[in-house]
Order: C-alpha cells, then structure tokens, then sequence
C-alpha cells in the first residue's frame, strides 16, 4: 500500500489516492476525494442570484470566467433574457484567453510532473501577461466577477484592441518556443508516449469530456455541437487525439491554446459597438422552471441544472463539474502502470480540487 | 430598467418548443418503452420523462442500446429536494446522434432509494455517491456507497433543505 497526498505537490491540490502495489507495479487505485467541499451547491441556494457568480468563481479557480459565463447563461436562458451583441463578444474573447491561460497552467505544471524543470517559467511568464490583460479589463487576477447576469461588469478599455494583437502575437511566439522545448523531447516522449491509454468507450463510460476525451479521438466540443454564445461565427478545429494516451492528453491541449487564440483574433475584427449589458434588477426573480446548460471549459463540459421557484434564490443549483468525472476514470488509467507513472497520468488529467470537490 | 418578469407568468416549459431531434424523440420514444408507464413532459427545451423508480433499469437498458435512441453518455444525476418527494434528475446524451433527453424519478422523501446505474455507466458512480452523501438516497446495487465529499462519520444530510445553514451576520 502506497499513500499519496493529501498534501503532495504533485496532486494538484488536496487529492489522495491509496494504491495499493506489487512491486512497483500499482495493482489496484482507491481516490479520496472531498477535502476542499465547501458545500457551494447548497451555498448558492441561500444567495441572490447575482451573488451565485461569486461562488462560481471559485469551483475552477483556474479559468474563473468560463464558469462565470455558464451559471449567467442557465440565468439568463431561464429568464429569457437578450443580452447585447458587444457582450457576447467581449465575453467569448476573455474566455478563450481563459482558455490559454488555464492551458499554459497545465503545461507547466505537466512538465513537472514528468521531471521538466524549465517550461514552467516559460509558461508562467506567458500567463502572466494574460493576468495582467485580465486586470486591466476585469480589476482582478482571478475572482474576476465581471460577467455578470445581463451582460458584463463594464466595458473593455480603449486601447483593449491594440494591446490585445500585441497579447496574441507574444503569446504565439511564447507557446511555440514552450512547445519546441517540451513536446517532442525524447525523455518527456518516453514518459508519457503510451502511458495511461484510455479507449474513447471507456472514456465515453465514464464520462469524461474535454481535451480528455477528444485525446482519446472523440471530436465532441460543445462550442461546435451546440454553439452558444456567438461561437457559430468562428473558423476553427477540434484538435483531436489518437492513442488517448498522457502525451495525446497534452498535446490536445497545446494545439486548442493556438485555436483559442484563432477565436479571439476572428472576434477582434468582428466586435460591434453598442451596450454591454441588458440591465436588470438587483434581485432577480426567474420565472419557475429549470435548466441545464452546457459550456465548454478548458476542462471539458460544465453543466448548470438550475431549479428556480420564482423567488429571488435559486432553489437547487447542481454543478456538473468536468474534473470531477475526468478524474473518475483515474482508477482505470492508473491500474496496471508503475507507481512513477500515476503522477504524470494524474498530471495529464488536469484537474482542480476546486471544481472536484465544489 | 427592464422589467424581470418579462415573460409574464408562463414558464419556460411552455415557451420553448422543441427542435427536429426533440420532436423525433417525443415520437420514438413511447413506442420504445411502451411496456412501462411513463409521463412525458419537458425540461426548459428538453424532452423529459418521468417515470417510476422501480422500472429505472429496464429503461435505461433501453435507451441506452437502441438503435435510435443509443443515448451513451451518462451527462449528470441531479438529486432536487421539493421537501415532500426528492426528485433524481438524470441527463442523457447521444454521442454520435446529438440528442439530449432528461428521465425523472420522484423518491418518497422518507426513505429514497432507487437502482444504482453502475452497471450500465460507470461514471455513475460517484454521482450517486454524492446523492448518497448529501442527500440520504440509497442506490440499490452500488457497490461502495461510503461517503465521498464528507468525512466519515459525518451525521446528516446537507444537502436537503431540512439542514441548517450556520446563520452568518453581517460585522
């Protein structure tokens, strides 16, 4: 028996696994889960509505605007609520930059894992400079609270535009260097070619979604199923895996930083002028009903199912959270490795405790 | 200021009609399951069913394998407390054909118990651990109910509307 965590670098968090071993060889994987729940599902049943964003924040800590932007579409699709064409726009542009900054995260942090030292100051340099587009525009680093139900906080600043091209065209070069340093060196290869192969069935059992799955060859996006937003008016791939391996996992990833930021340049040139934001009421009180939406995040598939009785609460808000059943699967990947292989498979996984735990 | 209720006082449900692969649903469907008794409704844009929790395995055999239905990927399990019955929300998916169905089962709020889906997705697991946790539903089948996101020995349910918030004040 091998424990691993809860305070362990390498488990991203507050995780821990108890694998039990022969050898080196992990022969069985028990996951404990639940030392981050902060019992945000009930929480948000006792807030106003606009207060519920704060909460979501702080499920994915890491790309806090994509989870910002779907529990203000459950509200707003529930309500039946326009919101202006700026906004949207404004909207898409912060959360695929989310995108890549949350991307980079892992990047680093995977080249850790597997015994790089060095990518991760090139890639926490890169995301530094999206930190810094993201205080400028929202006032914060993280916990932005800038999409808001209706619309968003405010408008981007004047020379948003311009220092966004600069942005994109830094950040280019910045990934492209990161990925000639890390991708296809041959230890990294040799790490994690071949290691914690998932088949797309058994990824689909399990549910995992995201760059995950689509590691595994299962093109499933839901800005391009089922586009919300103003997703439909964008050119770009769904970069795909083969093996659904740790490398595939990773690499999915490097590939969607450059077709996120394909996103915000074809959003830059298209960006009307107008309002940003319907205005509403302090206290929102949607009509009874219930919805689910989905949104994709950097992790995969975050689903809302919002249960309103028509008071200024929500009365139940479920939270389907990508990590939570990407991780899921983490006893199938992990049994049958070598104990050094669980920290890179786990790493390849890209999980926030945050959103596992909610 | 826009007013809030806007839509006067319909609900969403009748607003919203459904979409090509919604209304092939609506008419495939009842036929497919046509030895269980069902009620068929709607969640926002969604086709939902209601059913009995006792025929939950049977259906989900059924959805799950039919050709035309071949709903593979298990979205989410919602447990909802409305205080007199506790509601299991399940959200279905097709993968290949995009469809998307919503299946409902009201549970005596007394003692909620109901088939484990385990066997059919394995991702079912530790939702229903969750359930188990937060809410006391008993999934018949499961093979390790113990608690997931609390502590052991932690008493209660947190997740029903019975349990307290710790009343914060403002300072």
């Amino acid at each position: 028996m091998v424990n691993m965590g809860p305070q362990h670098p390498s488990t991203h968090g507050v995780f821990r696994m108890v694998m039990a071993v022969d050898g080196e060889v992990v022969v069985d994987v028990e996951p404990h889960i639940g030392y981050l729940h902060r019992g945000s599902e009930k929480l948000s049943e006792n807030e106003l509505y606009v207060q519920v964003v704060t909460l979501f924040d702080r499920l994915d800590y890491i790309s806090n605007l994509n989870n910002e932007m779907v529990f203000c579409r459950s509200v707003e699709k529930l309500m039946g609520l326009e919101i202006p064409e700026r906004a949207e726009y404004i909207r898409v542009i912060l959360c695929e930059l989310n995108r890549v900054a949350s991307h980079l995260l892992f990047f680093g942090t995977f080249g850790l894992d597997a015994g790089a030292m060095t990518p991760v100051m090139y890639t926490f340099r890169e995301r530094e400079k999206i930190q810094s587009m993201f205080e400028m525009v929202t006032g914060a680093r993280m916990m932005h609270n800038y999409i808001r139900i209706g619309g968003v906080k405010n408008d981007v600043p004047e020379d948003f535009h311009r220092r966004m091209h600069e942005l994109i065209a830094e950040l280019r070069k910045g990934i492209d260097e990161s990925d000639k340093l890390l991708s296809f060196n041959e230890i990294f290869l040799a790490r994690t070619k071949g290691i914690g192969v998932i088949s797309a069935d058994k990824a689909i059992n399990y549910g995992m979604t995201g760059p995950s799955l689509r590691a595994s060859g299962i093109p499933m996006d839901i800005r391009k199923d089922e586009p919300y937003s103003v997703y439909d008016r964008f050119d770009f791939g769904i970069p795909i895996g083969e093996n659904g391996d740790c490398w595939d996992r990773y690499y999915v990833r490097v590939e969607e930083m450059r077709q996120s930021m394909k996103i915000i340049e074809q959003a830059l040139d298209q960006i009307p002028e107008g309002s940003t934001i319907t205005p509403t009421r302090l206290v929102l009180r949607p009509p009874k009903g219930e919805v689910y939406v989905r949104g994709e995040n950097p992790r995969g598939e975050l689903g809302v199912y919002l249960v309103s009785d028509g008071a200024d609460r929500p009365y139940r808000v479920k939270v389907r959270p990508p990590s939570f059943c990407n991780l899921m699967a983490i006893k199938e990947l992990i049994k049958g490795t070598y104990v050094a292989d669980s920290v890179v498979i786990l790493g390849s996984l890209d999980i926030v405790l945050g959103e596992v735990d909610r | 200021m826009v007013e809030n209720n806007n839509n006067g006082d319909k609900s969403p449900e009748e607003m919203v009609t459904l979409d090509e692969k919604g209304q092939f649903l609506e008419q495939t469907v009842p036929g497919l399951l046509s030895s269980y008794e069902i009620e068929i409704g709607r969640s926002s844009d969604t086709l939902a069913l209601i059913i009995d929790p006792k025929d939950l395995l049977g259906i989900f055999n059924i959805l799950k394998h039919d050709s035309q239905t071949y709903f593979d990927f298990l979205v989410c399990i919602s447990v909802v407390d409305y205080i007199e019955y506790i509601q299991i929300v399940y959200h279905l998916l097709s993968t290949t054909k995009q469809h998307k169905l919503v299946v409902k089962a009201d549970l005596d709020a007394g003692q909620p118990s109901i088939s484990s889906l385990t066997s059919l997705w394995l991702g079912a697991d530790w939702y229903e651990r969750e359930g188990h946790d937060l809410f006391g539903v008993w999934f018949e089948g499961h093979p390790n109910l113990e608690p997931l996101l609390l502590y052991e020995g932690f008493e209660g349910h947190p997740g029903l509307k019975s349990y307290p918030l710790p009343e914060y004040k403002e300072w």
